[in-house]
């Protein structure tokens, strides 16, 4: 198996002395090769990203059933203050529009491989089959926050509009631009694949702890995804399409925070 | 983590027999696993450094963590001095923790400062990535290391029996006064080398553990990790202490084998071969 070919140490070629000698010197050189060599370069990151494919498969594999929950939690556990990160206050004219008149004429649009394009309001989206769930927020910088969300289940609404066969994954697009760039590359978007868009606790969350979602938060709508941490979970989301790769979008990996060097499989 | 394998002797010799003191297994488990140790926890500074605070329980607390590394800063926002605080007590750690001086000489927020890192800037990212890579060989590593423990009964060489445990007081004793055993004596553990190898085989584990429980996928599969640890937050707190626990036993582990030759040790842990001092009658 590939994977086996990834992490085994040694060369079954080499004579066990060279073997030896070459863990030797390994083992004394790695704190100083660490600095005079491009910890960053392409041929590094090359290798080192075939763990992102490894812990991938792993995790699918220790999850079994997919349905496999998050754990949830008391409401006597959510958090006091739960911290905002990413965008908090987006200046784009076209989400300070829409925030100026609370969000009404705001409206989700879903499109791509799906049979029945549509837009959604607000109200559009609170009729439909929804889930309320106190979860645990992981960010990738290592902080956790708890906190209660209420929200369209994705897989309803998927339902609803109607999967084209070829479509493989979900994309988001948001209305802020986290970065400013010349090629607007600095917008929010992510994707995430069909296991997690069809799992029970993947909604568009319009409520957090018991009152609308705030724009700190991402009002009016954001994704959780409750086995994945904090980047995957768009804000600000504008737009949803059903795609079969995510390479033409943006820079091609996936998502904002995955253009700029994170996995696009952030269950660890 | 060695273990001393069947000690047979090579041959003898005036100076002393030479004996084979570990296994090839052993000897690779053992490189490969430094270098494992450095990468990880290089790159643990680097993640460590997104979020330089520590909690107990499920979530952050981030009015007050027991354990943080921050820098005061002068009223145009520039880092005057660097802080450590534990259980609410700060200490001035100005250069080394908090702030450290960037390449430029100037003082930068840093937890752990660029040096300890990997890479040697600030980059979550990158850090991850050397991370979780070397995280898979160091538990492709540990799991052929602990089969070998258990299959070909190396926790026998180990595991403390009672006489050994009696013998704490007398073996604090002679380390203190470097007195190193010779002849038959040293082809076997003395209790506090099986105390302090085995408690490594449990500190990987354990650390291990906790860091897949930081998962929020692996908690989805095994919530009872959540308990085990007491929270995400927890296990973050965990992972980190039981790294600080092999920093100083590496440490530890790194003078011993100086203090009681170097040469022996080294050749020992390379070659296998390893020389025994006969005893004075």
């Amino acid at each position: 198996m590939s994977q086996e070919r990834l992490i085994r140490p040694a060369q079954p070629r080499l004579t066990r002395r060279r073997l030896i000698i070459g863990l030797g010197v390994g083992a004394a050189a790695a704190p100083l090769s660490a600095c005079s060599f491009d910890t960053g370069s392409p041929q590094a990151l090359n290798i080192l990203e075939k763990a992102e494919a490894v812990t991938k498969a792993a995790q699918r594999a220790l999850l079994g059933p997919r349905t496999a929950l998050a754990r949830e939690y008391p409401p006597g556990a959510i958090s006091p203050w739960f911290k905002p990160n990413g965008s908090t206050d987006p200046e784009d004219p076209e989400y300070v529009a829409l925030r100026q008149g609370g969000f009404k004429d705001w409206k989700l649009e879903v499109g791509g491989l799906v049979e029945r394009p549509m837009k959604l309001s607000l109200a559009d989206l609170r009729a439909l089959p929804s889930r309320s769930q106190i979860t645990r927020h992981d960010c990738v910088e290592g902080w956790s926050c708890i906190g209660q969300w209420k929200g369209a289940q994705l897989s309803a609404l998927l339902k609803t509009a109607g999967l084209k066969p070829q479509a493989r994954y979900i994309a988001f697009f948001c209305a802020d631009t986290l970065e400013q760039t010349l090629d607007n590359t600095g917008r929010y978007y992510e994707t995430i694949g069909l296991i997690d868009a069809f799992h029970p606790q993947t909604i568009l969350a319009y409520e957090m702890n018991y009152a609308p979602l705030k724009v700190e938060h991402g009002a009016p709508l954001r994704l959780r995804v409750e086995r994945q941490l904090g980047y995957k979970m768009a804000k600000y989301i504008m737009r949803m399409e059903a795609i079969d790769d995510f390479a033409r979008i943006s820079r091609g990996r996936g998502g904002f925070w995955e253009d700029r060097g994170y996995e696009w499989y952030a269950g660890i | 983590m060695t273990s001393i394998s069947s000690a047979l002797p090579v041959r003898d010799a005036p100076a002393g027999r030479v004996v084979v003191r570990h296994s090839a297994l052993v000897r690779v488990c053992h490189w490969v696993n430094a270098i494992c140790f450095v990468v990880l926890l290089m790159s643990g500074m680097q993640i460590f450094n997104a979020d330089p605070q520590l909690t107990w329980g499920q979530t952050t607390n981030f009015d007050r963590p027991f354990f943080s590394l921050s820098a005061r800063e002068n009223d145009n926002g520039d880092p005057t001095a660097g802080v450590t605080t534990i259980f609410g007590r700060a200490f001035n750690t100005t250069g080394v923790l908090g702030a450290s001086r960037g390449d430029d000489g100037s003082l930068e927020e840093h937890g752990f400062p660029n040096w300890a890192t990997l890479p040697q800037y600030q980059d979550l990212a990158l850090g991850r990535r050397w991370h979780f890579f070397f995280a898979w060989i160091l538990v492709i590593n540990g799991l052929v290391y602990f089969a070998n423990l258990i299959f070909r009964r190396h926790i026998r060489e180990l595991w403390p029996n009672l006489a050994d445990l009696r013998s704490i007081p007398h073996a604090i004793v002679d380390h203190l006064r470097l007195r190193f055993p010779s002849g038959d004596e040293a082809l076997h553990y003395n209790v506090l080398q099986k105390l302090a190898y085995l408690s490594v085989v449990i500190a990987f584990a354990i650390l291990i553990l906790a860091g897949l429980t930081m998962s929020p996928a692996v908690d989805a599969a095994f919530p009872w990790l959540l308990t085990l640890f007491h929270g995400r937050q927890a296990a973050r707190a965990v992972h980190f202490l039981l790294a600080t626990y092999l920093v100083l036993f590496i440490v530890v582990h790194l003078v011993m084998v100086v203090l009681s030759g170097p040469i022996n040790n080294l050749r020992s842990m390379i070659t296998g071969r390893y020389r025994i001092k006969e005893a004075q009658r």
